[in-house]
């Protein structure tokens, strides 16, 4: 059995709107195994963001935790105080933003922000440590050392996603949850820099969930997919499994929508949008756009099953039919 | 228009502001109806007498009643802010869409003007047009015209810049697929998607001009012979209130040009919140 | 087969900065090519963010004024066409853009887009005939009218919204459309039917379509031809299946590697096999290859000479040195579709 990194159980996430309140997350059960790459896929509105969100603790009014729990190795991040939970964001756990130019300080010099993230949590030192500290760090994200001195607009948009790389890793962190890295970057750019993440994960033994919706990307780089819809997740396997053998009617449709660059075909969508996340959902989520939808499907939440080869999914449909 | 939804309900400092500019019209139109102006007027009154029950705010050193020249002088300085902040916005709207919509070599010319003039002290360039043109005494609307002459810059810096950013929406471009012409987009796409910031605009200016408006009064530059609240404030230091001990004939002016400021600014600041939808609070 | 647009050696540069200080930015690079109505075909305009190709689908729009180079159209210079001649163009030469919210003006109502085009183009008789025309042209990309129709932009999601941008192309019926990566900012779910939308809208009413974007996997499953950008010069342009499945180009070689293909059993190759480009470092400037400081099998020859296009195959030219057996065609030599 692999060791455990980050346990989750019966998340869920509220936001309290006017409207009433919105189930971003309704009930999420995960794993993240040491050294893993998870990938947490799924459309707008998924749920996915918020989940990433909830993990660091950096959910903010009007969202709120409901109910769950998070366990990083013994630690119970849920009910840490804010002043634990801040040393731990960054040193335990930390995050790769979506867009870097929104988290990188445009007044400062690169190496200066990176110092300032190590002795925030008291790893300081003298000057010359500090100096050759950051020198390492950006060699490993593939930089060379004298970026250190310049500012963050004078580097391009996959160096400076590489500068929030060596930041994320910079304190020895257990997990690294990265948002949708290169969405912003060019598809050439995006192999360079997920590249370079792939050897610094593997460098440094870190568990890694990727959120994203670039199902290409997913496959490259993952070990296991989670797929997300209406807030929880309904299948999680390893990555082979899903593209071969998806085991939930939505993994299937989305997987099987993907253009391919193999034969030219109709392309097909998913009809429908997804439910609105107010109301409470009867039964199974994507009743109302499955195409192998049953009675039961509009009344009773579908149950955990598991495959042999350990895909989950919570599907009314007995394991094997969508093969 | 769903812009229109946002009004008062969530916004408290509009709520608040139009609650005071009513107020401001209630005593003006109320005023007019139950006293005499006429009492506003120079010896209609025993001169420099206590608020009493026979005047209710007293009396000035020439015999006015204040009460009535409050209610007297309050249309009159609204209606110089209006005329001139309704000048300055519409002379800025004008140059600030020419400028930003068509750019160029009229977009150099009129910013660097608006530039150049906004660095000139308003107060002082007022002061000498003003005193060189009222050798023979102002009028409330010739004041006006003179404080138009100053609130054009910012008006024109600001929607300027809006109708910068607003241009380079892809609505401009699709407005231009469906045929539209340059004159007709900017009146039909982009003025109703400033019409919530012109207004704001309009407001501010009229604080603004009001405040100059009160600035040359107060010098003594202003309509010698109208009740303005700045003017009133003028004869009263002319006239040694402060050190007489008459303090009704400086304190009313004073509370009531308070409170068009307060009025004026929770306004503008609640249209603010209204036409960027980035300052709301919800 | 009539020609409807002629881009006859355009050329866009920007200038930025102040005074002294000009910075120029070569966007587009004598690039030519024509647009005929009739023959009807879907092509890919390929490229990353700088490559031009959002700036080369500008002008054709008549949006942006070429620096250099002439745009015709149906024979005729666009800046010298008469007032009616104009709208015509206009109304023929239609676009869709990326981004589903920004293309509405939040003031109005999505009607408007529909009523403002109606109206200047005399496309109705009455507001009986209008309504009708609206109503079919949503239906016809699956959506209905009843739950979009006088509804305010802000109160569609994305998917709708572009959709209803389609749905305005087919009430127009123009002869050419130029779609800016309609789907980028869309749901995956939600891509293939709006692509599948614009393809019935290219066979049924047989316009061409001028497919602008940077996802190679779609621009396969859509275009017919394609047009690889770099850096503002077309370095590879032929079949779509052809280019993309034996890409000729270096650039055209990385792109297409460099797509995350949704197969975990195809992985990226490992980037450290390849080797380093010898040119690394170079300033690109004009009268050279723009690749050649990336280019790992680059010659001298590259930095120095500005390269024609060579032919190496009926429908198939690449713009590099390693096809120079094939016969050069210059660069201003006509793309036809």
């Amino acid at each position: 059995m692999a060791e455990i990194a980050l346990k989750v159980r019966d998340l869920a996430v509220h936001f309290d709107t006017r409207v009433g309140t919105v189930r971003a997350v309704d009930g999420v059960d995960f794993d993240l195994f040491v050294g893993e790459k998870l990938g947490l896929v799924g459309e707008s509105g998924s749920g996915k963001t918020t989940l990433a969100l909830a993990i660091m603790r950096m959910i903010k009014s009007p969202g709120r935790v409901d109910k769950g729990s998070i366990l990083l190795g013994d630690l119970d991040l849920l009910s840490m105080t804010n002043t634990e939970m801040r040393e731990l964001r960054s040193s335990e756990i930390s995050m790769v933003p979506q867009g870097a130019m929104n988290a990188l300080n445009p007044v400062r010099k690169v190496g200066a922000q990176i110092i300032d993230g190590l002795m925030d949590h008291g790893r300081g030192g003298d000057k010359e440590s500090m100096k050759s500290a950051v020198q390492d760090l950006l060699e490993q994200v593939d930089l060379d050392g004298e970026i250190s001195d310049r500012y963050p607009h004078q580097l391009s948009g996959g160096m400076q996603q590489r500068v929030t790389i060596a930041m994320a890793i910079s304190l020895g962190p257990k997990v690294i949850i990265a948002d949708e890295p290169t969405s912003a970057l060019d598809v050439v750019v995006q192999r360079n820099v997920m590249d370079t993440f792939e050897r610094v994960q593997a460098a440094t033994g870190t568990s890694v969930i990727l959120v994203g919706h670039d199902m290409g990307l997913m496959a490259q780089f993952n070990d296991r997919i989670a797929v997300m819809y209406a807030g929880r997740i309904v299948e999680i396997a390893p990555v082979e499994e899903i593209f071969a053998r998806p085991q939930h009617p939505y993994s299937k449709l989305l997987v099987s929508s993907l253009p391919h660059t193999r034969n030219k075909e109709v392309m097909k969508g998913i009809p429908g949008l997804p439910p609105s996340l107010v109301e409470t959902i009867n039964g199974c989520p994507f009743n109302p756009r499955c195409p192998y939808v049953m009675d039961k499907c509009l009344t009773q939440k579908p149950p955990q099953k598991e495959t042999e080869n350990n895909t989950k999914f919570a599907c009314h449909l007995p394991i094997g039919s969508l093969s | 228009m769903n812009v229109f939804r946002y009004l008062p309900t969530d916004n408290l400092r509009l709520s608040i502001g139009l609650l005071l500019i009513l107020g401001l019209v209630a005593f003006w139109v109320l005023g007019g109806i139950f006293i005499d102006l006429d009492d506003a007027n120079p010896i209609s009154g025993a001169p420099s007498q206590a608020p009493s029950m026979k005047y209710w705010l007293g009396t000035d050193a020439q015999g006015r009643q204040m009460l009535p020249l409050m209610v007297a002088g309050v249309p009159i300085t609204l209606r110089i802010g209006l005329i001139a902040g309704g000048l300055g916005v519409i002379a800025g709207t004008t140059l600030g869409f020419t400028a930003g919509y068509f750019r160029g070599w009229i977009d150099t010319v009129i910013r660097s003007a608006s530039d150049v003039v906004l660095t000139i002290p308003a107060l002082a360039v007022l002061v000498v047009v003003a005193s060189t043109l009222s050798s023979g005494g102002l009028s409330a609307n010739s004041m006006a015209l003179i404080v138009a002459l100053l609130s054009w810059m910012w008006p024109t810096r600001t929607i300027r810049a809006q109708v910068l950013s607003m241009r380079e929406r892809s609505f401009v471009d699709m407005a231009r697929l469906s045929g539209m012409g340059n004159y007709e987009i900017i009146v039909r796409e982009l003025l109703p998607n400033l019409f919530p910031y012109l207004v704001a605009s309009f407001v501010a200016a009229v604080a603004a001009a009001i405040l100059a408006a009160i600035g040359l009064e107060a010098l003594g530059l202003g309509p010698q012979n109208d009740p303005t609240l700045g003017m009133t404030i003028y004869w009263s230091m002319f006239y040694g209130a402060v050190l007489s001990g008459w303090w009704w004939w400086y304190a009313p002016p004073i509370v009531v040009l308070v409170w068009i400021f307060v009025a004026l600014y929770m306004t503008s600041s609640g249209l603010d919140s209204w036409a960027n939808p980035k300052l709301r609070r919800t | 087969m009539s020609l409807l647009l002629e881009a006859q050696n355009i050329s866009k540069v920007f200038s930025s900065g102040g005074f002294g200080q000009q910075q120029k930015t070569v966007a587009v690079d004598r690039v030519t090519l024509n647009l005929s109505s009739d023959t009807g075909s879907i092509i890919a305009l390929a490229g990353e963010s700088g490559s031009g190709k959002t700036t080369l689908g500008r002008i054709l729009l008549g949006l942006e004024t070429p620096t250099e180079g002439k745009l015709l159209y149906k024979g005729k210079d666009l800046t010298k066409l008469g007032n009616q001649e104009r709208k015509t163009f206009r109304r023929e030469v239609q676009a869709i853009f990326q981004d589903p919210f920004s293309v509405y003006n939040p003031f109005y109502k999505i009607d408007h887009i529909f009523n403002v085009a109606i109206g200047k183009y005399n496309l109705a008789s009455s507001k009986e005939e209008a309504r009708h025309m609206v109503e079919e042209a949503i239906r016809a990309v699956g959506l209905r009218p009843e739950e979009t129709l006088g509804r305010y932009p802000h109160q569609l999601s994305g998917g709708q919204r572009q959709r209803i941008i389609v749905a305005r192309v087919f009430l127009l019926k123009p002869k050419v459309i130029i779609a800016d990566e309609p789907v980028s900012m869309v749901d995956a779910s939600l891509r293939a039917t709006i692509l599948e939308a614009l393809r019935e809208l290219h066979k049924t009413d047989n316009m061409s379509i001028l497919y602008i974007t940077h996802d190679l996997n779609t621009a396969y499953q859509v275009a017919d031809n394609i047009m690889i950008m770099y850096r503002g010069n077309i370095v590879e342009a032929g079949d779509v299946e052809k280019v993309i499945n034996h890409p000729e180009h270096p650039y055209t070689k990385l792109l297409v590697n460099s797509i995350p293909t949704p197969d975990p059993t195809k992985k990226w190759t490992n980037l450290s096999t390849l080797s380093t480009p010898p040119f690394r470092g170079t300033a690109i400037g004009q009268g050279m290859c723009k690749f050649v400081d990336r280019c790992s099998v680059a010659v001298e020859q590259c930095k120095t000479s500005d390269l024609p296009f060579y032919l190496t195959s009926d429908t198939r030219r690449t713009r590099c040195l390693l096809y120079e057996e094939s016969s050069p065609v210059p660069v201003d030599a006509v793309l036809d579709y």
